[in-house]
């Protein structure tokens, strides 16, 4: 059973708009992973008036946190080993590899089969990605 | 080994050499007449596109090498539902090179990262067509000697215009080049062009809507076909057509020693009067554009005579 309180080893996602914990759920595969998930709603936050928790009972290699600074790098990252906490930082990754479609009709990821879904960073002051491809700029959901 | 997707692909200096190279070509052409003995290209033109097929074609058998290849995609293997990855892994095979037309942006790319034979970008949808941007580069520096000091007017559709944006982006690497860009309102450059491109070079440029008020500037005046099925209105394009048809009138107005060119086809925005005027450069610019895909094959394929 998961200890909500307390983890000996894992990851806590804080600082979680609230109302997004689902959908940071979701983009993290963490219905995949086979381990304890505690999500948390609408914890009151002196810093956000209200916010989401995630609690991922799972060794921190398990979560692809590259992901989680491509849809929100204002989330808090805590580490969990051996009962230490360590803050990580997130980071803008440079590429996202199968996480966002390119929503281009003309682009060849429409038709090539078993092709990666590639983006690039290629404008890290306004966060533009675009596809590797067709070099289309991705303009869908972010949770910022 | 390397491909080209890009005209940005070549640094200025390796265009520079490549260009040379075209040069060297056209005065020497039979000194380059058996360098690619025994070697083949495929041009994979997945849609129709008769003139750069044969442009590379002719390139190649000019080298003295040999053409496999289709030219729409009902003839080949795509019909039956081959992927991009797999044809280039067959056609390895078989070619030396390949030049690879594709209606599917990426597509080119996508053939590179499978592939064991350099492959050329012929036109991926509306996003590169390399060769033909080198092709407008090579005409330019053979007609006027340089890349550099140069003030180039663009007239047509700038917003769709393909060739125009990576024209745009491949002259802002030379020095002291100013734009001026001739275009009605709905069909100017867009803003990642002006602001990406343009603006963060520190590049001069000016937009104006009459082609007129532009001729008198001009080193080199790039026309493009205004379409009317760009028009948000009939009206628009019945009031400004004609603002951008070239004829020997306008002409008074350019330069001297102002060239004309155009990627063809042009369909009336250049008066057939023109064409015996000594500015009008589109057709030297089809011979040009043979030059620089054999000086692109010979460097691809790492060819020296």
């Amino acid at each position: 059973m998961l200890n909500v309180g307390a983890m000996e080893e894992g990851v806590v996602l804080d600082h979680i708009t609230a109302g997004k914990a689902m959908t940071i759920y979701k983009d993290l595969k963490l219905d995949q992973l086979d381990c304890a998930v505690a999500i948390i709603t609408n914890a009151s936050s002196k810093k956000m008036g209200k916010k989401d928790i995630l609690k991922v009972e799972c060794r921190p290699e398990d979560i692809d946190l590259d992901v989680l600074g491509f849809y929100d790098s204002s989330i808090t990252v805590n580490i969990i080993e051996n009962g230490e906490i360590t803050k990580r930082p997130l980071k803008q990754p440079k590429k996202i590899v199968n996480i966002i479609k390119c929503k281009n009709p003309r682009c060849i990821t429409s038709i090539e089969q078993e092709l990666d879904h590639v983006f690039v960073l290629t404008d890290e002051v306004h966060k533009v990605y675009r596809c590797r491809y067709c070099e289309e700029a991705y303009h869908g959901r972010r949770n910022k | 080994m390397r491909h080209i997707m890009s005209p940005l692909d070549f640094t200025v200096e390796e265009l520079d050499q490549m260009m040379d190279l075209a040069a060297d070509i056209e005065k020497n052409p039979e000194k380059y007449a058996h360098v690619c003995d025994g070697k083949k290209i495929a041009t994979l033109f997945y849609e129709p596109s008769t003139r750069t097929r044969l442009s590379f074609e002719a390139a190649m058998l000019n080298l003295g090498g040999s053409v496999i290849g289709f030219a729409d995609a009902d003839s080949s293997s795509a019909k039956k539902g081959e992927s991009v990855s797999d044809t280039i892994q067959v056609i390895g095979c078989f070619a030396d090179i390949a030049a690879m037309r594709h209606p599917k942006e990426g597509a080119p790319l996508v053939a590179s990262m499978h592939s064991n034979i350099p492959v050329i970008n012929a036109g991926d949808g509306g996003h590169q067509h390399p060769t033909q941007t080198l092709t407008d580069l090579t005409t330019i520096r053979s007609l006027k000697g340089r890349l550099d000091n140069l003030t180039i007017g663009l007239c047509g559709d700038l917003k769709f215009g393909r060739t125009v944006h990576s024209l745009i982006s491949a002259l802002v690497r030379y020095s002291n080049v100013k734009f001026v860009l001739i275009s009605p309102e709905e069909l100017r450059v867009p803003s990642y062009i002006r602001e990406d491109v343009l603006e963060a070079n520190n590049i001069e440029y000016e937009e104006v809507i009459r082609l007129e008020d532009a001729l008198p500037k001009l080193d080199i005046l790039y026309m493009t076909r205004v379409q009317k099925e760009r028009f948000f209105n009939e009206d628009d394009y019945l009031r400004m057509k004609d603002f951008y048809i070239l004829d020997n009138e306008k002409m008074k107005l350019a330069k001297e020693d102002m060239f004309i060119l155009h990627p063809l086809p042009r369909v009336n925005e250049i008066s057939v009067e023109v064409d015996k005027d000594p500015r009008a450069a589109y057709f030297r610019q089809v011979q040009y554009g043979v030059y620089i895909r054999m000086a692109l094959i010979m460097t691809l394929l790492e060819l020296h005579v």
